[in-house]
């Protein structure tokens, strides 16, 4: 049956709104398929505005697999701005795909993409907009199946009672697996309806309404159990295991608008084992796998010629670690001296060899900034959090970017993390103004900056933090406006020190839903029926709606908003995640927890080395998953005159 | 220390003429630059590149249309190191740009139709080597406005001597003369347009698109490329506050023409002759 394009509804409503062009699609890269010759069709939506959500790489790399599987069609759609949203339902325009402006609630699968929580409000306008029904309880035959996947669907309890589907981990071959099960469902006839649909996807990635969950009467979980005979106990995340063999993006998507990021971005590695007792995507990405060198250049070769980008990312993690990055440095660098197009390294540790490699990079450009996170502002603290940088490493690594000509060094810090105190925190105050010291003596010149930016800490599922309470908004504010004073205090540093910090609450908010369970998902639909749009946009933000939505849907249970952040959990109680899967031993993670801030007798934090260059200390990702670690080197080099565009298969 | 890249000197000089179409007319003139940066990239051209440590291609642009404003006459040249064929230019660069945003024509020099870029107009808003387009052409459509209405306002309209109006813009209200930029305005005949579908227009052969609307009006106009610049949609306010005109969707404009005053303004004359 054929679905009409809702672009004329839509046209003249376009002059009205800001910045129209993110709506009509049309972009280099974007595909359009024939409807009636797909058999499984995919709405592949990032719920936030088109500038974040276009060069997301997730749903970029999807789309590409699943629109080179013959007889399956992916369109994309990103949350509309108030603006539009408040045209579509005066004028009845549905949610739209950019490819052909088909309505949203005429595919068979809308595939959501969260990487952070303070995106669920806009998967409720994004529904509710679709004219999908907000429950997944409510919804027949007739709707798409909602299915998300992303970093946040690790504990998708908050939201789970609006989701059909979830799926843990790499998405490259669980969407293949998914569409194969739609196809054989509809081409037998759809057996069992909707729900005969679930239970065969329930094979495959978790379906969270064929699980009940009972609480305890002071509100703890009891049990969260199957209530299907056979629906799995627990569901376990996905891990692609040659990434070499799934070189995407191939033919990034080119926006015509402006996004935050504009460049061609290759993953170089997946996971990473530096163990930083914070990082949930350094916990749940386990074990690391690396792509080839070769695979890389050809990538790199690739997509600038697709894209005509003149940026290309080398993304991971904690890019520099990969076995052969010197190479891919060097090897780049040379294939691109002279021609404009140029080199990054985004995600960088506190380590003097990161500065080489930035050099290498940078041989065509300007060297401006560079970033550094040492997350703790005390030895002690980045003990704690597991980064193992010291003081001397950072003073060596920023000397060595000064002195070898850049001019801006950026370094991120953490607020409100386990067993900090306000000496931890001002502790930072002290060593900007020795880096600062030292950089000016290295670079022989006084115009160098360096930049504190700083934001609070909150815990996450799947992290030895995982039980953690959360810092009260209050003392992060109390401690960040200290800091301010501090830095400001000695005049002799002026301007050469900046100073970018993000407030406590909006961290609050994002800590109930990350760590939170299926009662989290009344507060997240009052909070929208209240208004709440684009809650990861500050100005978009409102603590006080969240404050008072969360009282009202909260108020008939023994729990609360504090219950939910700032209390620490214990041992035996069951969290809204323990059946979901991400390979983590629980013991393992318990005991990194305790390492880091009761450790036995010595009072200073055990520290963990990481698994790649050390005896395995048992996470229990591999046993558990059945996977290994990947990685070089390979030996192989970069030759300008082989780096010819190729399309690389699987 | 890094030294900044190595430039190369332009040796051709290519002027471009675009269209804005379809879906693309809701580009900015920013969309629009970044769009051709990236084209002239996966095409391949051997374009120039300024000096300094932060590099930029080297094309300029003459004043773009505004945004939601489609247009068969934009204009940009491309500074090249390498001397290039223009047709093929023409066939590379546009199979390199979304769709919608269309090479038209790609032409040596600075000039257009031969002609050299001499004769600035005075008051004519400045334009790197693009002084001889001094007037648009423009075609707006109006939905929901009927013909007979739109003859009385144009006439009112042109019979005023000034025309006050004021835009809103990021840095504030605007004001501006409206009568004064506006050389000649008149309504074009219904029967150019076939009511109820995608119609061709004889001047550019496509993408005349008024599908549906009982009544509308189209107007053409030549607007002189004043500093601070007068746009349709300023004379469409005029029309608004002195004789009522509101269409019942937002108009569609389309720039059809840019070039010397004194050829545009014969060219409106002839199109309207044409179509009554």
């Amino acid at each position: 049956m054929p679905v009409e394009s809702v672009y004329p509804a839509l046209e003249p409503l376009l002059p009205r709104v800001r910045k129209p062009i993110q709506y009509v699609g049309g972009e280099v890269g974007s595909v359009t398929k024939d409807w009636d010759s797909a058999d499984v069709r995919w709405a592949l939506c990032y719920p936030d505005a088109y500038e974040v959500g276009l060069p997301n790489q997730g749903i970029q790399i999807l789309y590409e697999v699943l629109n080179e599987r013959a007889g399956v069609l992916a369109e994309r759609t990103y949350t509309v701005w108030s603006d539009l949203e408040a045209l579509m339902r005066e004028n009845g325009v549905p949610q739209f795909t950019l490819e052909a402006h088909r309505p949203v609630g005429a595919f068979d699968v809308l595939g959501v993409s969260f990487a952070t929580e303070m995106a669920y409000t806009n998967l409720l306008t994004v529904l509710d907009l679709a004219g999908i029904p907000l429950y997944s309880a409510e919804r027949t035959d007739g709707h798409p199946l909602v299915i998300a996947g992303g970093h946040a669907a690790f504990n998708p309890e908050p939201v789970a009672d609006f989701l059909d589907v979830v799926v843990l981990g790499d998405g490259e071959q669980a969407v293949l697996a998914i569409t194969d099960l739609i196809r054989d469902w509809k081409q037998a006839g759809q057996p069992g309806g909707r729900d005969g649909l679930l239970l065969r996807l329930s094979k495959v990635a978790y379906v969270p309404r064929f699980y009940d969950v009972t609480y305890h009467p002071d509100g703890k979980i009891s049990k969260v159990i199957p209530n299907h005979p056979d629906v799995p106990f627990t569901v376990s995340k996905y891990t692609v295991m040659d990434l070499d063999a799934w070189p995407y993006p191939r033919q990034p998507i080119v926006p015509v608008a402006e996004t935050v990021h504009e460049r061609y971005s290759v993953e170089i590695f997946r996971g990473c084992t530096r163990g930083c007792r914070f990082c949930q995507a350094g916990m749940i990405t386990r074990p690391v796998r690396e792509r080839s060198i070769t695979t890389i250049g050809s990538m790199v070769a690739n997509g600038v010629a697709a894209s005509g980008f003149d940026e290309v990312g080398l993304l991971s993690l904690s890019s520099a670690d990969h076995s052969e990055i010197n190479e891919i440095a060097v090897d780049l660098a040379d294939c691109y001296e002279g021609t404009n197009v140029g080199l990054s390294l985004p995600s960088t540790r506190v380590d003097a060899f990161n500065v080489t490699l930035a050099d290498e990079l940078s041989r065509n450009g300007r060297r401006s900034g560079l970033t550094f996170a040492p997350e703790g502002g005390s030895e002690r603290m980045r003990k704690v959090i597991n980064k193992m940088v010291t003081e001397e490493d950072l003073l060596r690594t920023v000397t060595t970017a000064y002195a070898s000509g850049w001019r801006q060094v950026k370094l991120y810090f953490m607020c409100g993390l386990p067993t900090e105190t306000d000496a931890d925190v001002l502790a930072i105050a002290q060593l900007a103004r020795r880096v600062i010291a030292a950089g000016r003596e290295a670079a022989g010149r006084r115009d160098i900056r360096c930049t504190v930016s700083i934001g609070g800490f909150v815990p996450k599922p799947h992290t030895p933090f995982q039980w953690a309470a959360q810092c009260p908004p209050e003392v992060v504010d109390a401690r960040l406006r200290a800091l301010g004073g501090a830095l400001r205090a000695d005049r002799s540093y002026g301007k050469a020190i900046g100073y970018r910090y993000h407030d406590g609450q909006p961290g609050l908010i994002e800590g109930l839903l990350s760590r939170g369970d299926r009662r989290v998902g009344g507060v997240i639909l009052a909070a929208w029926r209240d208004g709440a749009r684009f809650d990861g946009w500050s100005e978009h933000f409102s603590f006080e709606r969240w404050q008072r939505c969360a009282e009202a849907a909260l108020a008939g249970e023994p729990v609360d908003l504090a219950w939910y952040t700032t209390r620490e959990r214990d041992y035996s109680e069951v969290l809204p995640w323990d059946h979901l899967d991400a390979g983590l031993d629980r013991d393992w993670l318990w005991q990194d927890w305790q390492d880091s801030i009761a450790p036995e007798g010595s009072g200073v934090a055990a520290e963990v080395e990481d698994c790649r260059w050390t005896p395995c200390y048992e996470c229990g990702v591999c046993p558990a998953m059945g996977t290994e670690i990947q990685v070089g080197p390979t030996g192989e080099r970069l030759d300008g005159r082989r780096l010819l565009p190729v399309v690389g298969g699987r | 220390m890094a030294e900044p890249a190595p430039t190369r000197p332009a040796v051709q000089h290519l002027v471009v003429r675009y269209a804005k179409r379809g879906k693309m007319r809701f580009a900015s003139h920013r969309d629009v630059a970044r769009a051709f940066e990236r084209g002239v990239r996966r095409a391949g051209l051997p374009i120039a590149y300024s000096a300094g440590f932060t590099p930029h291609p080297k094309i300029s642009y003459a004043g773009g249309a505004p945004t939601c404003v489609a247009s068969e006459a934009e204009y940009l040249s491309l500074a090249l190191t390498v001397r290039q064929d223009e047709t093929q230019v023409c066939q590379r660069l546009d199979a390199a740009l979304p769709d919608g945003i269309d090479v038209i024509e790609v032409t040596e020099g600075a000039g257009i139709d031969g002609k050299p870029s001499a004769g600035h107009h005075p008051g004519a808003a400045p334009s790197g080597g693009f002084g001889h387009l001094e007037a648009s052409q423009w075609r707006v459509v109006l939905p929901g406005v009927g013909p007979a209405a739109a003859q009385r306002a144009v006439a009112g309209f042109l019979a005023l001597g000034e025309a006050p109006v004021e835009r809103l813009t990021d840095k504030g209200v605007r004001r501006l003369d409206a009568r004064a930029a506006v050389v000649e305005m008149n309504v074009v005949e219904m029967n150019v347009v076939e009511m109820g579908s995608t119609t061709a227009d004889p001047d550019d052969g496509q993408h005349a698109v008024v599908t549906g609307y009982e009544d509308c009006a189209i107007l053409r106009m030549v607007v002189l490329h004043t500093a601070p610049a007068v746009r349709p949609e300023d004379v469409l306010t005029a029309l608004r506050e002195q004789a009522g005109i509101v269409p019942s969707s937002p108009p569609m404009t389309t720039r059809l023409e840019q070039g010397p005053r004194a050829r545009l303004a014969g060219e409106a004359l002839l199109t309207g002759e044409k179509g009554s």
